[in-house]
């Protein structure tokens, strides 16, 4: 992997914040900080790794990707209107009236979403459900889900854990998305997850760690994950809730709000400076 | 279409069906919850290991599996207790299936009081109710062997999530091979002029032997069988009220939400009559022979004949 190829996921990266920061300003409110963290797993994934095409999204040999903390909504729908899926300005119509873009994704409305989520839990599960499918089916494709660090509160994500090493679900890799910060406290004050790999990896999974927001970790974490075809992989990522904005990074009370126009011109002003 | 009494019965019928169904449908997915034998889909499992999943006590996790499954188009059948699928994965069956109106079948074992001796934590008697809410459910309670045969089949075959509370164990045989089983239709099982008592699932057995007993009487009652509560078929059922004027309702279940409450509801919009529910009074069960349940919950042909003698004093009354 080249310096120009990254500084070009980089770049995208960069520009999927400010959609992301732009759609929840003109929504009038939404979930920043769960958005921001994931956005550079979400342009990894979706601009390298990914066997995809924006112009068939039933393509069936595709790869799929669960989003199972729904509300990070805004960071693949951003990442989709950037990839081609639909065009850019339903971004604008973000959670309004008749949008097909609510704060929880929805696959009938929305082209590129595998599958709606929004109740915490249940996604991880259905990214097993899909890849024994696609085993079955004889199909080569990959599978990725990602989960949330505060959404590991529920009980369902440990049926899935076990589930999954049961069943060698060797083409699903997992991310978990983890800013340490849940709705009301950080992740530790709230329901620790300590020590988080070493569950994962008493589970049966195979556990790999990366800075979540370092393109190049992140595709060589996947290519390992990749690699590793006899139990399912969990990438814990280390992030920063509202990474790219100076306000709302590693603040508990940006898990949901809304932007005033100063602030959104701040954001928006943060991510330019980033990219200078 | 209705055999002579006595009925016969058969053991195990539901494990032949999914067999059946495994044969027809090739891509048919099953998964368990650690109760293929109490769930009958063990032979199914020894049939065709390959589409076979046991995704252990945890029902959640098997609903989103199902999920994934089904997102290709495939038909998959989920089985468990109807008490576990209906309450344990409530949220997962609404979210991850209902919303999405994904291809999965929910095959509720052991529904109502009939499970009886493992008590109340194990006796679905809101399963229905809860059901029928969910957009895009449809809601099924076939009779007897010939019944689940077809219903399994239609359900299959219907593009879209399926919720279907089933006994367990010895299932008679009540409608002859003439039967001809039709998506979304009642079944007039017997035709009457005075009372017209409608049932779902296996009340209709209950519900044939107190036409018996009103017959007895002097009284002439309809039985309106629905194998199908969601989609309800309305128009029979008002058909019904317009022909006998008063109506009982019988169902193993609440009469808060079930076929009780769907029957009112149209009852009250379409054609208002005296109608009555016979059902399980706001109240959980507890352990005992079915036997001994449906006497203390009222849910006896006795019960029903009764409350058929009721409507048809208060619809006299009005006149």
């Amino acid at each position: 992997m080249d310096k120009i190829q990254i500084d070009k996921l980089k770049s995208i990266a960069r520009q999927v914040r400010v959609d992301i920061v732009k759609l929840i300003a003109a929504g009038g409110s939404g979930h920043p900080g769960g958005s921001l963290s994931a956005a550079d797993i979400l342009t990894a994934l979706y601009f390298h790794t990914m066997r995809i095409d924006p112009q068939r999204p039933d393509w069936e040999d595709r790869d799929r990707f669960v989003l199972s903390k729904g509300h990070a909504a805004p960071a693949l729908y951003a990442v989709l209107a950037e990839r081609g899926y639909f065009p850019i300005s339903w971004l604008w119509t973000f959670s309004g009236d008749g949008s097909r873009l609510q704060k929880h994704p929805d696959m009938k409305l929305v082209p590129g979403v595998e599958i709606s989520t929004g109740a915490l839990g249940i996604g991880l599960s259905v990214g097993i459900g899909i890849a024994l499918d696609g085993r079955l089916r004889g199909k080569d494709f990959n599978v990725y889900a990602m989960i949330g660090d505060g959404e590991s509160n529920e009980g369902q994500i440990w049926e899935a854990a076990m589930c999954g090493a049961h069943l060698k679900v060797g083409n699903l890799t997992a991310f978990l998305d983890y800013n340490g910060l849940q709705v009301d406290g950080t992740v530790d004050q709230i329901m620790s997850l300590s020590p988080l790999s070493d569950k994962w990896r008493a589970f049966g999974w195979h556990v790999l760690e990366t800075d979540g927001h370092d393109i190049a970790q992140i595709l060589s974490a996947i290519s390992e994950a990749r690699s590793v075809n006899d139990r399912p992989s969990i990438i814990i990522a280390k992030t920063i809730k509202g990474k790219g904005v100076s306000f709302v990074e590693n603040r508990v009370e940006w898990h949901a709000g809304s932007f005033t126009e100063e602030q959104t011109t701040q954001a928006l002003k943060d991510l330019e400076e980033a990219g200078a | 279409m209705i055999l002579a009494k006595q009925w016969p019965t058969k053991n195990n019928i539901y494990e032949r069906v999914l067999l059946e169904a495994g044969k027809e449908t090739t891509d048919l997915v099953v998964i368990d919850a650690d109760l293929a034998r109490a769930s009958q889909t063990k032979l199914f499992m020894e049939k065709f290991p390959s589409r076979y999943f046991d995704v252990g006590i945890a029902e959640q996790n098997m609903t989103g599996i199902a999920a994934g499954f089904a997102l290709s188009g495939r038909p998959v059948i989920i089985s468990t207790f109807a008490v576990f699928l209906s309450k344990r994965a409530c949220d997962q069956v609404s979210v991850s299936i209902a919303y999405t109106e994904l291809n999965v079948k929910l095959l509720g074992i052991e529904a109502g009081l009939s499970s009886g001796r493992n008590g109340a934590t194990h006796q679905a008697v809101e399963d229905i109710a809860i059901m029928r809410s969910m957009p895009n459910m449809v809601v099924m309670a076939p009779l007897d062997v010939v019944e689940i045969r077809a219903a399994v089949k239609a359900a299959i075959a219907h593009q879209g999530p399926v919720y279907m509370r089933m006994r367990r164990g010895e299932t008679p045989v009540i409608f002859d091979d003439d039967y001809d089983f039709r998506w979304g239709k009642g079944v007039m099982m017997r035709e009457g002029a005075d009372v017209t008592i409608v049932s779902t699932g296996i009340m209709t057995e209950e519900a044939l032997l107190a036409a018996d007993m009103l017959a007895g009487q002097g009284v002439d009652a309809s039985v309106c069988h629905l194998h199908t509560i969601k989609p309800l078929d309305e128009a029979l059922i008002v058909e019904c009220a317009q022909k006998t004027g008063a109506l009982v309702t019988a169902e193993n279940h609440s009469i808060l939400g079930g076929l009780g409450s769907a029957v009112a509801e149209v009852l009250c919009e379409k054609c208002p009559a005296p109608m009555t529910r016979i059902g399980i009074r706001d109240l959980f069960g507890e352990t005992g022979s079915p036997e001994y349940l449906f006497k203390k919950y009222r849910l006896t042909p006795q019960d029903i004949a009764e409350g058929a003698m009721a409507v048809i004093n208060r619809k006299t009354s009005l006149r």
